[in-house]
């Protein structure tokens, strides 16, 4: 049967695997993205320069102080995510009341002015990172380097824990809540203004945690964000603005979709995830998790 | 995406001393290439630099030259390129325009540059069209192409064994042209080419690709593209065990910053042609030590190194000619003089705007080979000027009769 479409069964397999592992990195991104907007209004296109600001930070905790791939996973996320923190309290905070589009255009600034630093100091062919999971398994059908596996169990872990705790958790409800009416949620006690803050802080620290996954895998170039971002963007549009269960779906959906394109028609794979969209927007603008208010 | 600020900046190199009454040639060349993308490592402000060292080297004031220098970014878009190159002629005056990396906008500039009556050379795109179908009486294709390429690192691989080969290539015409072009040596030294992928440029995962020339059972996977597109796919084969299952890759087309960004572990006993290696002799070691204090210790490559070299001569030409006003008188006259300069030494500009010279078949040190940052290469194979490059009467050039 499938040798009827001229790709062997192997061939395919391998492909899906690995646009599944693509999907990860597009889950754990759009994942951030969808959290900020959802609950803060703010599309935030610094979250490219925060993915690659996660990359730097565990290169430069490894060359400069000796900290491993592992203790990077834990501290890279919480420095960028501290950084993300600053922001929001010294200039997102101000947009709040204004329309989407300034908190887009100082994100916007920012990510430029961002990885302007980072191209000054390091240039852009890039620093290798060492893999700390080198090695891998023949699956049959492909060769698995571990590293990608676990790339995969992570960000699954990341991403179901994450809806876990907003969907259905106390604290996600009093999130939940504190986007639709602030006033209310504020009344009953809750500082609200904290809650934001820290999600704000959550949601760039994933930008960062999906940074250290990329550091093994790609260069770690400053340039590496901003070829990933729109991509990203994509899939959050598809998945429905601020819809979490969307944003996974989609992420992993989309890395399968872009996978096999990569088979049937290479030269199309980074404009298919942009097809997509346009005919998702067109069937259901709202995006396919997305409700309509 | 990004539409970074185009212009960057303007800087009078040489406002020249002026003592005698006799009236200086005013010449403004343009430096145009990468200066924010994956390319511009390997291009960028080091080009600027050596432009601006050769000016200096040069001493216009005693040639009576005026000689100003500008620089700015074309993002690798044929678009932007041209419209900055418009710019530049119609409107500020330049009047030579060297360095542009990026095939495609090559392309675009060399047309330009015949419409203008101006002057082109390029030095850091590789397609060998510039000398073959769109040769120009205006454009001169400096330091390497993609047949010079094909012609050192894949004929050295097909006569070691590698016989069946794989293309990973960019898509766009750079990838096209070297794909071409090592295809076209490897068949004629009795190998075949089982298959081909073109990737979009630029690109960040490779692993399908990998992937698929894995699939296809070829001994030797052929990169064909550049910059860091071809740093992630030499990276990504390691993590995918390739070299270790049995296939070898061929780097087309590697530059220095390349293997520096990629570390001796993944790139060791890679094989690639150059046109220049900053560790070759003394003259090389001092143009690099000065080049690595002006630009955070980083090393030439091959292309800054072509940019000295070009505009060298073209100053030489334009003081012997006297004025810069006639594009293709110019470059008739840098045809007519030998080149000789500290970095590229003796050689000749051919018919069809071919610079000719020797090339070298390196191959990257182990880690315990190399004494340091920068010490990468060892010299396999010089490769004589007079069997470098593609012989004048196959390019289709019709400048050639």
């Amino acid at each position: 049967m499938l040798e009827l479409i001229g790709v062997s069964p192997q061939m395919l397999f391998g492909q899906l695997m690995l646009g599944l592992i693509n999907g990860a990195f597009y889950a754990v991104l759009s994942l951030g993205l969808a959290v900020i907007f959802g609950l803060l209004n703010v599309i935030n296109f610094t979250h490219g320069a925060q993915y690659m600001m996660g990359a730097f930070v565990a290169y430069i905790l490894l060359v400069v102080f000796g900290v491993p791939y592992w203790g990077a996973l834990v501290l890279a996320p919480v420095i960028v995510g501290a950084v993300g923190i600053v922001i929001e309290r010294t200039m997102l905070r101000r947009l709040y009341h204004l329309d989407h589009l300034y908190g887009l255009l100082l994100t916007f600034g920012l990510a430029l002015i961002i990885e302007g630093l980072f191209r000054a100091r390091y240039g852009v062919s890039g620093q290798p990172y060492p893999n700390p999971l080198p090695g891998g398994t023949n699956l049959g059908f492909m060769f698995l380097p571990t590293y990608r596996g676990w790339v995969v169990v992570a960000s699954l872990v990341v991403c179901f824990g994450t809806w876990l705790v907003i969907e259905r958790t106390k604290l996600g409800s009093y999130l939940r809540a504190a986007t639709e009416r602030p006033d209310l949620v504020q009344a009953f006690g809750i500082n609200v203004p904290l809650m934001i803050t820290l999600t704000y802080g959550f949601g760039v620290a994933l930008a960062g945690f999906a940074g250290v996954l990329a550091a093994p895998i790609y260069q770690v170039s400053p340039l590496m964000g901003a070829n990933l971002i729109i991509v990203v963007f994509a899939v959050v549009v598809i998945g429905g603005m601020g819809s979490i269960l969307g944003a996974i779906v989609t992420g992993y959906a989309l890395g399968i979709v872009e996978g096999l394109t990569k088979v049937f028609y290479p030269e199309a794979s980074n404009t298919v995830i942009f097809v997509v969209m346009a005919i998702v927007l067109l069937l259901k603008p709202a995006g396919l998790f997305g409700t309509a208010k | 995406m990004m539409k970074r600020t185009l212009l960057a900046g303007l800087s009078a190199v040489a406002l020249a001393a002026a003592s005698g009454a006799a009236a200086q040639t005013e010449v403004t060349i343009g430096v145009l290439n990468d200066q924010s993308g994956l390319y511009s490592d390997l291009t960028g402000q080091g080009s600027v630099w050596a432009a601006r060292k050769a000016i200096e080297d040069f001493d216009p004031a005693a040639h009576g030259l005026e000689v100003e220098l500008v620089f700015a970014d074309h993002q690798n878009k044929p678009d932007v390129g041209s419209s900055v190159a418009r710019q530049w002629y119609d409107v500020d005056g330049v009047d030579m325009i060297v360095d542009v990396p990026t095939s495609s906008v090559a392309l675009a500039v060399n047309e330009l540059t015949r419409e203008r009556n101006k002057v082109f050379l390029s030095s850091g795109a590789a397609t060998s069209d510039l000398t073959g179908k769109a040769c120009s009486p205006n454009t001169v294709h400096w330091t390497y192409d993609t047949w010079s390429l094909a012609n050192g690192t894949g004929k050295a691989i097909v006569e070691t064994g590698g016989e069946s080969w794989f293309f990973i290539t960019a898509d766009y015409a750079f990838g096209h042209a070297l794909e071409r072009d090592t295809s076209a040596v490897v068949e004629a030294n009795g190998g075949e080419v089982v298959g081909t992928v073109r990737h979009p440029f630029p690109g960040s995962d490779f692993s399908s690709f990998l992937l698929q020339a894995q699939a296809s059972g070829a001994e030797i996977i052929g990169l064909a593209n550049a910059g860091g597109d071809t740093v992630n796919t030499v990276k990504q084969a390691a993590e995918f065990g390739i070299v270790q299952s049995g296939q070898s890759l061929a780097a087309l087309l590697m530059f220095l910053t390349d293997v520096h960004a990629l570390g001796l572990d993944v790139a060791q006993g890679l094989i690639f042609t150059e046109a220049w290696y900053w560790d070759l002799n003394d003259a090389n070691r001092a143009f690099a030590e000065e080049f690595a204090a002006a630009n955070n210790g980083q090393h030439p490559t091959m292309v800054h190194a072509g940019v000295y070299s070009a505009v060298t001569h073209y100053l030489k030409a334009i003081a012997e000619v006297g004025s810069a006003e006639d594009g293709a008188a110019v470059v008739a006259a840098m045809k007519e003089m030998p080149t000789n300069d500290r970095l590229f030494g003796e050689g000749e500009i051919r018919q069809d705007g071919r610079k000719i010279h020797d090339m070298y078949l390196f191959e990257v040190k182990a880690p315990e080979e190399s004494q340091g940052p920068w010490d990468y290469y060892t010299l396999r194979a010089t490769i004589p000027a007079a069997e470098a490059f593609r012989p004048l009467a196959e390019g289709e050039c019709p400048l050639v009769n």
